[in-house]
């Protein structure tokens, strides 16, 4: 037993040299692709740029691989440093620039303690307007339980119609208190809404978050084949996005 | 084998038992969420009448002020009750709208100074006229609340009622809330005084638009700028509904072939685009953002939205979202904000948003600043290290339109943007910018 724990040791052994061999073969040859990284940009480069701009101490937050804002202000920094026109985006001069100040190790396995926790993806993902991504997941899987056979702007829409009612006076401030209002969302009443929604209903949430509304402003929807209540019939429609009538 | 029947009977009979009471817990667990939902708003607004009763008494600033706070706390915990109680399908409207202006109209008053600018009299009648009013409510809830309690009223029977479209029956609940509505929609428009703004959306239905109004026809034709047509697509171009408060056309396009599916509002008077999706799926990413920021901008160029500048950009997997907003005179108008969507497979434009653009865009005249750009600065918190700034319009707490400087800078690890009235130096508002969020 004790043998076979010293053969497993001296295995581990040879193959972590391999690992930290094999950074020292690898060639720094691609640096960062052609592209003019601008705020908002996620990715590989984002993450090369945060890394770099860590090594020369002009970044000092998480490398994400995200371009928020305190990337932005760190490569502003760089840039008046440098004496670079201050524009806050990675264009070619400022790459080049920045490649012959800093080191960065290409292949993430990284001999320091602080490149071995560089991230070899994206591991931050930019949330619109304020809202968390639990709360787009909620708001998917409302949006999936009520819409999931209707057409792409069908989807958008009825996460509009939520976020419009958060809007309104009329209704709870929240998308929680919306989405939970009793009786508002047969979805919710019928438990359809603890389906697992796909990547459809998560992109129509984003772009209704982001600011399209397809409905009109509008508060409420109904199914004309199922509509029970002879109230919701009485609103003022706006328009007809598949099988649901959208009104006031 | 008479035995083993038996057994089994027994068993299904301790079995249809034991899921009845389970069934039972279940069902009253709803019946007291709903039950404490609905006492719970009728003390709140009891305590709601109390609480601007004694507004009425106060001269103070030191007692008036915590007071009215104390008014704005209570409205919003009694329109939280009202979002518990299935009454979604039921005219409530009224009420909660009574409930939020009365919150707002408190708000704005308690965070007033009330030291230089006491309550007027007009603001002090307003409050009289909401201490009758919710005092009317409290009634009608009071005698509500009391049947339920007499009676055995359950809330469940209203829900059942409500969704099965049956609420015309005799339900003593639904008929109680409907007296409370009733009293409030009989109310006069509440005069709140200038300084009140509606939380609701101010809509503006395009007014501002110019041109004449198109023909369907001519729609799909705009409609043709956005969308790729073939010979596989079919084009449908449909009326907006008699409820809205402008005239729209709605253009679809559907590819057989590709199951391609694009949409579009197109206004009646002058045919701007309000919004517009193609829902394609997108491949991988070829452009980078910077490149779909230059092609969006060259977009709105090409189609007629004239000094548009980006401020925002967003990379969601392979589709890029830019914010543009109107710069006139290098001052940024932000509500006169476009919204495009670029795909990073193609650079082709997979969604635009105009809404607020269209409803806002105007010419306008701006004074030039009354204060400058080193006495703004000293407005904001000495902490906050400026990294930007720029002038700009923005709609401030009151509704209006207000130039301003924009500074933006960092205090600590935050990134922080501040409107500073570029006219009053007025703190307008400070808003703490997002950073992304960790994947979890």
């Amino acid at each position: 037993m004790k043998k076979k724990k010293n053969q497993m040791n001296r295995l581990l052994i040879i193959l972590l040299c391999f690992l930290t061999l094999m950074p020292l073969s690898a060639t720094e040859t691609f640096a960062f692709t052609g592209q003019v990284i601008q705020r908002g940009a996620v990715g590989d480069d984002v993450i090369e740029l945060q890394s770099r701009l860590g090594y020369l101490g002009f970044f000092r937050g998480k490398i994400d691989g995200v371009f928020g804002w305190s990337t932005y202000w760190a490569l502003r920094n760089f840039q008046d440093q440098f004496g670079l026109p201050v524009d806050g985006l990675g264009g070619a001069t400022t790459k080049a620039k920045l490649v012959k100040a800093s080191k960065y190790d290409y292949t993430g396995g990284g001999t320091t303690a602080k490149k071995a926790s560089r991230p070899k993806k994206t591991t931050a993902a930019i949330t619109p307007n304020g809202f968390s991504q639990n709360e787009i997941q909620l708001m998917a899987n409302a949006v999936h339980g009520e819409s999931r056979g209707e057409p792409y702007i069908g989807q958008v829409a009825v996460a509009a119609v939520i976020l419009n009612r958060v809007e309104s006076s009329n209704f709870p401030n929240t998308v929680s208190g919306v989405i939970f209002e009793p009786g508002a969302f047969t979805a919710v009443a019928d438990g359809q809404i603890w389906l697992t929604p796909n990547a459809t209903s998560k992109k129509a949430v984003l772009d209704a978050i982001n600011g399209w509304d397809p409905t009109g402003s509008a508060l409420y929807y109904f199914n004309p084949a199922t509509a029970t209540s002879s109230w919701i019939w009485g609103r003022p429609q706006i328009k007809k996005i598949g099988k649901h009538i959208f009104c006031k | 084998m008479i035995a083993f029947l038996t057994l089994g009977a027994v068993g299904l009979g301790f079995w249809g038992y034991q899921e009845h009471r389970e069934k039972n817990a279940v069902l009253i667990n709803a019946e007291n969420s709903y039950q404490r939902a609905f006492h719970d708003l009728s003390y709140q607004v009891d305590l709601l009448h109390d609480k601007i009763g004694t507004t009425l008494a106060m001269n103070s600033r030191s007692s008036l002020s915590p007071a009215l706070a104390e008014v704005w706390r209570i409205t919003s915990q009694a329109h939280s009750d009202v979002g518990q109680l299935p009454l979604s399908l039921l005219p409530f409207n009224k009420t909660e709208e009574f409930l939020s202006n009365t919150g707002n109209f408190s708000y704005k008053t308690a965070v007033r100074d009330l030291d230089k600018k006491p309550l007027s009299q007009k603001e002090y009648e307003t409050l009289k006229v909401l201490y009758k009013q919710s005092g009317d409510i409290q009634g009608e809830l009071r005698k509500t609340q009391n049947l339920v309690l007499k009676n055995n009223l359950r809330w469940m029977d209203v829900e059942l009622a409500l969704a099965s479209g049956r609420e015309k029956t005799d339900n003593t609940i639904i008929d109680g809330f409907k007296t409370v509505e009733k009293t409030v929609s009989g109310y006069d428009e509440t005069d709140f005084g200038p300084t009140f703004t509606n939380l609701q959306k101010k809509d503006e239905n395009f007014n501002k638009l110019e041109g004449r109004k198109i023909s369907s026809r001519e729609a799909a034709a705009i409609a043709k700028k956005y969308m790729n047509f073939d010979e596989n697509a079919r084009l449908k171009v449909t009326d907006n509904g008699n409820g809205s408060d402008y005239g729209f056309y709605s253009v679809s396009l559907k590819n057989k072939r590709s199951g391609q599916e694009a949409s579009m509002d197109i206004t009646k008077k002058g045919g701007y685009p309000i919004w517009f999706i193609n829902s394609r799926a997108v491949k991988n990413q070829k452009l980078s953002l910077n490149d779909a920021g230059n092609k969006a901008a060259a977009f709105l160029k090409n189609n007629g939205f004239k000094n548009m500048e980006v401020f925002e950009s967003s990379q969601y997997d392979n589709v890029g979202v830019f914010d543009f907003v109107t710069s006139q005179n290098n001052i940024r108008i932000y509500p006169e904000s476009i919204k495009l969507k670029i795909a990073l497979d193609d650079g082709s434009i997979i969604g635009l948003s105009a809404e607020d653009y269209l409803k806002t865009h105007q010419d306008r005249k701006f004074s030039s600043p009354v204060l400058s750009k080193e006495e703004a600065r000293k407005k904001v918190n000495p902490k906050l290290k400026v990294m930007e700034e720029r002038l700009a319009v923005i709609v401030n707490d009151l509704n209006e339109e207000v130039l301003c400087y924009e500074l933006l800078g960092t205090l600590g690890n935050d990134s922080y943007r501040i409107f500073i009235n570029a006219k009053t130096g007025v703190e307008e508002q400070v808003e703490k910018l997002k950073n992304a969020e960790s994947v979890l």
